[in-house]
Order: structure tokens, then sequence, then C-alpha cells
């Protein structure tokens, strides 16, 4: 930012010494030098933009009722209301803790046994086919089993959302132990590395950038999960507004809730990759 | 002189569905304090295999290696062992790496940093200290490899092909610089490598190793003055050398 001003005040400095004519064509020129930097950081909003004139053209064309596609200008009427009553915080934080559990159990358990079965051949031979069975049944299918037995409190959104991110970060995290160079353990061994050294200083951090990698992926599943739970019972949280929007054909609610979502999810994704750029500075 | 290294009679098979391959039979070797031996022979002789047997971390099918007379069974931190490929950690500056066996040995940071500070001068890469390695050409990252080598300060290097990787030109640089780098610190070295002329030029005895089983064919001691400079092998005594160890490689 400060780069950028420093230029164009260059620019405005250099150009004073011109004539008149002279001035404007410099202007000219370095404001398309300018745009011509900064495009792609305009892209974003461009995109946006884009997608708001679209949206709003498909509903004049179409002519819909506000309960079939509401109009943005609705949407963002409603999204001011349901802030300023606190109702939107309020189902937020209930799915929000309920990403948070499922993401701190779901990593946890999938970090120790995707260890546990990267260094241990018959480990992975006794237990993969279990995994592997619990991946070919689909999490919908088994959240209203867990909702039997673990009621429909926040645990069982908890565990469906864990289940979600499970196996994407167990191939990763075991991927990334075994992917560690040969070469380095003989290393760490020559030096008479002890079994704590070699995992702190040489496979945590050569596995950390396909850790990163599973945990991009399990940060966004991570809330399709804990919606999948809140779809099959709950009385609050941003799933079981949806619900309840859809009831009452509020579906300009039912937008807001899907872009808190989708607000969720791209936050933590960004977290994920703002800590990849202060972890794998080394990679440039 | 004393006898610093010892293998006696050391075998290594390799377990294979033919009934086991044998990379290295009935070899022996023994190094004095302060010695240079080169280890030469083609490519797929076993001298790989012979330096991680010495180094500790293979043990052998059979035989057995002595350090100070005592037996070794398994990684000493007497031995230092650079390897064909630099094996730096990229995740590491420069100086992290070089400092990786201090941290090992549990070294408190500030007399780790002062002593990389030193092997940075010695091996000349002075303003690289917190590059990462991937902004390293080939031979400054064998650079800092032997930088890491010598850091703890062990008895005995063990350099397996260390400059194999380089061009020409780079390799010939590099093996006068580790010459300086010897006679300034007159470590006990065994490198094995494939090329005859760098092993004469580096070394006080060239061994000769022949192809599967590995097993020595010939010993060459070479008694040309030090310190050495590039010079020295276009002299006819260097030459007589090379033929001389060149006719002792079978094939």
């Amino acid at each position: 930012m400060i780069e950028r001003s420093d230029r164009l005040s260059a620019y405005v400095s250099a150009s004073h010494s011109f004539t008149n004519s002279g001035r404007w064509c410099v202007y000219l020129r370095s404001a398309i030098n300018f745009m011509r930097r900064q495009w792609e950081y305009l892209l974003l909003p461009l995109a946006l933009a884009l997608f708001l004139v679209l949206w709003q053209s498909i509903v004049w064309i179409g002519g819909y009722p506000p309960f079939i596609l509401p109009s943005p200008g609705r949407v963002y009427a409603k999204l001011v209301g349901v802030l300023s009553d606190g109702l939107l915080w309020w189902h937020m934080r209930i799915t929000l803790i309920e990403i948070a559990g499922g993401l701190v159990l779901g990593l946890t358990t999938a970090t120790v046994l995707g260890y546990l079965l990267a260094k241990s051949r018959w480990l992975e031979r006794l237990v993969s086919p279990y995994i592997v069975a619990s991946q070919a049944v689909p999490v919908v299918a088994l959240a209203p089993l867990l909702v039997i037995w673990f009621r429909s409190g926040q645990l069982s959104k908890v565990l469906v959302c864990a289940l979600t991110i499970f196996f994407p970060m167990l191939v990763n995290v075991m991927v990334g132990i075994r992917s560690v160079e040969p070469d380095l353990v003989d290393l760490m061994r020559s030096l008479r590395a002890t079994r704590w050294q070699m995992f702190i200083l040489l496979e945590v951090p050569s596995s950390l950038p396909m850790l990163l990698g599973g945990l991009k992926v399990s940060v966004t599943l991570s809330v399709i999960g804990a919606v999948v739970g809140e779809f099959v019972a709950a009385d609050r949280g941003l799933g079981f507004l949806i619900n309840v929007a859809r009831g009452h054909f509020d579906t300009p609610l039912m937008f807001v809730a899907l872009f808190t979502l989708v607000g969720i999810a791209l936050a933590l994704y960004l977290l994920v990759v703002i800590a990849e750029g202060v972890l794998l500075r080394w990679r440039g | 002189m004393e006898i610093i290294l010892r293998a006696e009679h050391i075998s290594v098979i390799f377990p294979s569905p033919q009934g086991g391959l044998s990379a290295l039979e009935d070899f022996s070797l023994a190094v004095s304090a302060g010695e240079f031996v080169c280890v030469v022979g083609p490519s797929g002789c076993g001298k790989s295999t012979l330096l991680r047997v010495l180094g500790g971390l293979l043990p052998p099918t059979s035989g057995q290696v002595y350090l100070h007379g005592k037996a070794l069974n398994g990684p000493c931190s007497d031995i230092g062992i650079v390897f064909q490929k630099a094996n730096l950690m990229p995740w590491r500056t420069v100086v992290q790496n070089i400092i990786l066996p201090l941290e090992i040995q549990g070294l408190d940071a500030t007399e780790s940093r002062r002593r990389a500070a030193e092997l940075i001068r010695l091996v000349g890469l002075e303003g690289f200290e917190q590059s990462y390695t991937r902004e390293l050409s080939g031979g400054m990252a064998q650079r800092v490899a032997i930088a890491r080598a010598l850091i703890h300060d062990p008895q005995i290097l063990l350099l397996d092909e260390p400059f194999g990787a380089l061009d020409a030109l780079t390799r010939e640089r590099m093996n006068l610089e580790l010459l300086r780098i010897w006679e300034a610190r007159r470590q006990t070295v065994v490198m094995v490598t494939h090329n005859i002329q760098e092993a004469v030029f580096l070394s006080d005895r060239v061994i000769v190793m022949t192809t599967r089983p590995g097993r020595v064919t010939a010993e060459v001691p070479v008694r040309l003055p030090r310190p050495r400079s590039s010079d020295i092998v276009y002299s006819d005594a260097f030459s007589a050398l090379a033929w001389t160890v060149h006719e002792a490689i079978p094939g």
C-alpha cells in the first residue's frame, strides 16, 4: 500500500515540471500503468459485482417471487434485520462451536492414527479395511444413527463433523510422514538423534506441507459436517435456521444462512492459507 | 601412527530373491589418525555400503568395525558423514542446517552460533547464513553439508562421493577447498569416489575395489608433497600414480 502511494506521488511530482498538455499525458499514462499493476487485486471485487448483477438480472428477467428467488436487496435487508436482533449471531455461534469441536476431535484422531499407520505396516493392514469401509458409508446416512446414540445435542454434530474431516486428514498425514526423505533419516541416525528429535526436527517439518494441505480440505468439509448433523435433528445452529426458514418459506433467510456458511468456510480456509505463508516461508 | 578406525573382514549380504546379493566380501581396512584415504572403484562396487558400515548406519553381515580399538555398534558422534547428495533440510536456513548436530547434542544456542560462524568462514559461505537451501547452488549446498559434518568436531570424516553431482569445474574447485579445510583441521578422512584423479589428488592412500562382491584389489600409497596445489596433476609423479590406480581397477 505504502509502496503504491509512493509510486503515485513520484509520478505526480515528476509530472510537475512538464508543460500543461504533457502533464495530462503523464497522468493518464501513470493511471494506466497503475491499473495494469493492480488489476489482479481488482479481480475479486469485480467477480463479486458480476455475481450480484447476474443475480439481480435473473430476478428481473424471470420475475420470480421472493420465496423462490429473492433479489440481492431483499437478502441484504434480511441480513441487516437478523444481525441487529442477534438471531444470526446466536445460531452462528452454535455452529461455530460445533465446527471447532469437530475440527479438534477429527484432526487429533486423524493425526495420531495417521502417524501410527504410516509407521507400522501391520497396523495399517489391520485397521485400513475398517477405515475404507467407514468411508463407503455416506456420513449423511450415519448421522441419524449418531443422533440416536448421542442424543440430538451438540455432541452428535461434533461427531458428524469430526467423521467428515477424518479421512482426508488421515490420508494426508500418512502420505506426509511416509514421504520423509530416507537420506535425511540416515543423517539423523548418524547424528544419534533420539526418537523424539527424529519426530520434532525431521518428521513434523518435512510433512508440514501435506498436513496443511489436509487442513485446507478439512476446514471446508467441517462446515458441511456440522450442517449435515444439524439437518438430522437440532433446535439451534445455521443448519437448523435453514430448516426453519424453509418451513416458513422465508427464502431470504435461507440465503442469509447459506452465505454465512460460505463466509465461515472462506474465513477458515484463509486462516490456513495465512498459516501456510508463515510456516512454509522456506518454499518461497 | 595410531590406528583410529579399523574394519576387519567385513561382509555385507543383502537379502534378494536369488538368495542374497553380496555387496562387500571380506573387506579389511585400517586408517591411521590424520590420514586421508580414498576408496576407488567402479559404480556399484559397494562403496556407499562400505561407508554406511564404517559410519555405523548399517550393521555388517559378518566382520566388525573398531573405533579406537572398541567395537562400533551403531552411529557415533566421533564420526561425521557427508552424503552423495547435500542432504540439507529445506525448511532450515544455512546456519540452522549447520548447527543441526549440535542441536541434537543439546549444546546451547550461542556457542552453536559461534562455531557455525567460524565454519561458515572456513567453507566460504559468508553472506548466505540466512538463505534457504533452494537459493543455493549445488556446490554451495555441499559446502553447507561439509560445515555441518565438521561442526561437532568429529575425529573421522566419511565422505560419500560428496562432489559426484557437481560439474567438472566446480568439482575441481571443491576438491581444492576440501584440501584447504582438511589442512586446517587434520581430521581423519575416508572418502569414496569413482574419480581416479580426484582420489590421487586428495589422499595419502588409494584403495581400489572390485565390483560385486566388493573386495580390495590394490592399495596405492600416494607420497606427493603437501600442501598440494592444482598444478600437481600435471606432474609425472601424479600421472604415474594415476596410471597405477587405473591399472588396478578391474574391467
